[in-house]
């Protein structure tokens, strides 16, 4: 990949970059009409060709960029999900579930025949096992028991990210991917694990390099960046500080920490515990509309706070009702999250770190040869929000901090697998806790889709951009706001 | 009077925060909650001389050392 494609986890990010990098360099510098026409310019950088690299031959190459760009300008208007399947792009994967493969020995035993519920296990004359697909639920109780793991299941890498069952195959010649927008939560696991990059989630770049273009450097309005404390994991190529010193480089007024919000979350969550005795976090939106779309009946007890992105978003348009702020962050759901009404009042755009990194490139920026500029809003308990079981400690401190009479019993849940068993618990009454910390993506707010890097030592420099906030408690933290 | 502390990155290292509490306790000593309204704001623009504070617009640079000081010249000799 280069040294430029190092800064991402995997080629397929490193691709959909180079589209958005070249989508972002034509607005900045010309107007739509521009855009407009300069498909071939943008695919001869993405494919050069003459030959293939990633598909069958040029022609399909350059039809799928095409596709790309169309995303990279904010996809299908029509669909108000954020995450789409490029249907084109989606047509290399076996989707046959199990099947039984060349390891089968014939064996004597037939454990796979035992196992299987709905006889769907047939033998040949050599004792080879063979699965009869009109009778198979993919149950995988075969594979299971199979001495010689002959059994595979054939998924596709995106119906096997997405935990709720949102993907499934279309039933024409093409077999695509369909997304299920009245289950999907906009997590974009299925993005991040389809190896071919036919899963992509909008990109509202062009908005937000228009409301940094018509602010005419800050003096029509001023344009604020709010960030996500998981930046402290990303970039890791250049310092903190130099890359707000990039951001305000693109012409943004000012960065402040979403990390403040999430103080502010924090303290009066603990509040409404106190009341309500039962509680579910805010702050991962694919969280709440999970609950929303798959536990209804617990709707009621999501915390009623804003999420932290769009409570420091509120404080900043109270005091500069003029001003247009965009979010950056690690997250696809975020984009979904701003079309709420109360959310959208307050946040203009959204932008993920894989786009901001697009947006640098763009301009052409070194960002190791800029001025280190600071970033400090929050507290430590406000910053490891960005990993899992921070909200969890972060209410702990909250509690304590307030005097607040509750007993607390949280749960910390990351991964959707690990969300749907305590809210199945509570769905029945059966969970011992009082508090559940939901977050969508695995590892928490670091793991999300949006990162450039999703790496081991993600948590540890979230803590570490915790221990050198300023502000120590939260009440202190949030005391300026007052 | 609208009195205005910013609590940008620069400033808040440079000790906005102190700024705005001890001002909201000279403000509720001496009774002028009604007359002065406090708010703060993510950078003025002028982080070099920060804490910056603006007092209906005119703009003046305060430290914790100088907060008081401040208030009694530029709040209480003028609301």
């Amino acid at each position: 990949m280069g040294k430029e494609g190092r800064k991402f986890d995997t080629k397929i990010q490193y691709l959909k970059y180079k589209v958005l990098r070249e989508v972002a360099r034509i607005a900045f510098e010309g107007d739509e009409f521009e855009l407009a026409n300069s498909f071939n310019d943008i695919a001869k950088v993405v494919a050069p060709g003459p030959k293939a690299t990633m598909r069958c031959c040029i022609y399909k190459e350059r039809a799928i960029i095409a596709e790309r760009i169309k995303m990279a300008c904010g996809g299908d208007k029509t669909n108000p999900n954020v995450i789409e399947v490029i249907d084109i792009a989606c047509d290399e994967c076996p989707a046959s579930g199990y099947q039984v493969s060349q390891d089968c020995r014939g064996c004597i035993a037939h454990r796979c025949e035992d196992v299987c519920k709905r006889d769907a296990i047939t033998f040949d004359e050599n004792q080879k096992a063979h699965i009869d697909k009109s009778k198979c639920v993919d149950c995988g109780a075969c594979a299971k028991v199979c001495p010689y793991s002959a059994i595979s299941n054939y998924k596709r890498p995106c119906e096997k990210a997405c935990k709720i069952k949102a993907i499934s195959m279309k039933n024409d010649e093409m077999r695509a991917a369909h997304i299920n927008n009245d289950k999907c939560i906009s997590c974009g696991a299925c993005e991040y694990m389809c190896p071919f990059g036919a899963i992509v989630d909008k990109s509202y770049i062009l908005d937000v390099i228009s409301i940094l273009k018509k602010s005419e450097k800050n003096t029509k309005y001023k344009t604020y960046a709010v960030v996500a404390p998981s930046i402290s994991s990303q970039f890791t190529y250049a310092k903190l500080g130099q890359v707000i010193a990039a951001i305000k480089e693109l012409g943004f007024y000012s960065v402040v920490e979403a990390a403040l919000g999430a103080d502010i979350v924090s303290y009066y969550e603990a509040q409404e515990l106190a009341e309500k005795g039962f509680l579910t976090s805010s702050c991962c939106p694919a969280f709440v509309d999970y609950i929303h779309k798959s536990f209804p009946q617990l709707a009621d007890k999501i915390s009623h706070n804003l999420s932290p992105m769009a409570a420091i978003a509120k404080y900043i348009k109270d005091n500069d009702p003029d001003c247009k702020i965009v979010f950056i962050g690690p997250c696809t759901a975020k984009k979904k999250e701003i079309q709420q009404e109360r959310v959208g009042a307050v946040i203009d755009s959204v932008l993920t770190f894989e786009e901001l990194q697009a947006l640098f490139d763009s301009r052409d920026m070194d960002l190791s040869e800029l001025p280190e500029d600071v970033l400090d809003n929050a507290s430590y308990f406000g910053r490891i929000f960005a990993r899992s079981g921070g909200l969890r400690d972060s209410v702990a401190q909250s509690i304590k901090e307030q005097n607040l009479d509750v007993e607390y019993n949280p749960i910390a849940c990351d991964g959707i697998e690990e969300c749907r068993l305590a809210l199945l618990k509570a769905n029945k009454g059966i969970l011992p806790n009082n508090f559940i910390e939901g977050m969508a993506c695995v590892g928490g707010c670091i793991g999300g889709a949006g990162c450039l890097t999703h790496e081991a030592r993600d948590k540890a420099e979230v803590d570490k951009y915790g221990k050198e906030a300023m502000e120590k408690t939260i009440t202190e933290a949030i005391s300026i706001l007052k | 009077m609208k009195v205005t502390v910013c609590i940008g990155s620069s400033c808040h290292l440079k000790g906005s925060r102190q700024i705005v509490e001890r001002l909201q306790a000279l403000i509720a000593e001496k009774d002028l909650k009604e007359k002065v309204e406090l708010s703060g704001k993510f950078c003025m623009g002028n982080c070099q001389n920060g804490v910056c504070v603006t007092v209906d617009d005119e703009l003046f640079s305060v430290s914790p050392e100088t907060v008081d000081e401040f208030f009694q010249t530029n709040i209480l000799a003028k609301v």
